[in-house]
């Protein structure tokens, strides 16, 4: 099943959003909070999200979704930290909201979809109206 | 005795701590007021990984890179983590530094974080500083200038970066929601660049 990880400045927001997608997503292990710093303040911290993409990848793949500022520049190190290490993980950034994105991508990543279903399915609650 | 490059680092370190309020003063005005917080908890955890024994510049400058990337918090994080990674990974197995290899390291830094930031010069950030300083430095060195006085040339050049921050507007970052009220003020990311060349003119310098 692909993975899911959720990065955000708070480690609140990380472990609500994944505690959301959950509930959409029976049973579906790999979806995984990096929020904050390890002191638990605010901010985000590429090793941090490094280890969740580890930790959400069972082989088939991580969609990561990132909120704000330097959310996204430090998924992309983490991306690289373990393509230096010479690990062998699909792990894409979504260029999408965090709480829509991951519940939409927790419902086709449970359905079995592939990281490129997971992933559009998380951009297309882009477009989703609210009103 | 520590290694050359633990003592340059914790220049850089000393510099940063020391400027503390005042990063965080700048990043007030235009950003989200933590910039001096961020970046000196990130040095704090520096010090605390790099050993005074670590005399491979790499080894260390990587050690560096990873720390900054995993404490800092803030945009700061990944761009100085990057910066630091990418001059780590070219001086790995050295122990001496040469003038061609700070011309090395001073391109490393800058594409790794253009790569990370999607920044180009003029946009208000800590390229404003260091581009001009790694022209300079270059510049120098291919005239035959000595390592001290074309890291000289760098820093004059970095601070006059900074400078120019201040008739710009951010189009990056948390100050590219200011728009035109950002002009006027100096780029925190910027002087905190420059504040790094001049801790290591300090150490090259013996001061």
């Amino acid at each position: 099943m692909v993975g899911i990880v959720i990065v955000s400045h708070s480690w609140k927001i990380a472990e609500g959003v994944c505690d959301l997608a959950r509930e959409m997503a029976n049973g579906h292990e790999g979806i995984i909070p990096a929020g904050g710093l390890e002191d638990g303040s605010t901010g985000t911290d590429a090793q941090r999200i490094a280890d969740a993409i580890v930790e959400a990848d069972s082989g088939d793949g991580v969609v990561i979704l990132a909120d704000i500022g330097s959310a996204i520049m430090s998924a992309e190190a983490a991306i690289e930290l373990l393509e230096d290490e010479g690990r062998e993980i699909n792990a894409v950034i979504a260029d999408a909201p965090i709480v829509e994105g991951a519940v939409c991508a927790a419902v086709e990543a449970a359905g079995s979809g592939s990281v490129d279903s997971v992933l559009t399915s998380a951009e297309e609650s882009r477009e989703v109206n609210k009103l | 005795m520590p290694s050359k490059i633990y003592e340059c680092i914790s220049k850089i370190s000393e510099s940063i701590m020391a400027n503390k309020d005042y990063l965080t003063e700048l990043d007030r005005e235009i950003g989200d007021s933590d910039h001096g917080i961020n970046m000196a908890r990130g040095f704090q955890a520096v010090m605390e990984k790099i050993s005074p024994d670590d005399s491979d510049i790499g080894v260390a400058l990587k050690k560096a890179g990873m720390t900054l990337l995993s404490k800092v918090g803030g945009a700061s994080g990944p761009l100085y983590g990057t910066a630091y990674m990418e001059a780590g990974k070219i001086m790995i197995g050295k122990t001496e530094l040469l003038p061609e290899d700070m011309k090395a390291i001073f391109e490393a830094a800058i594409s790794g974080i253009q790569k990370r930031g999607h920044a180009v010069r003029g946009e208000k950030t800590m390229l404003d500083a260091i581009i001009p300083a790694s022209e300079a430095y270059s510049a120098k060195i291919s005239e035959g200038s000595d390592m001290i006085s074309a890291f000289e040339a760098a820093c004059s050049s970095a601070r006059e970066g900074v400078e120019y921050t201040k008739t710009i507007i951010a189009t990056k970052g948390r100050a590219s929601y200011l728009g035109e009220r950002s002009i006027g003020h100096q780029d925190p990311g910027a002087t905190s660049a420059a504040l790094t060349l001049e801790a290591i003119r300090d150490y090259m310098k013996g001061k």
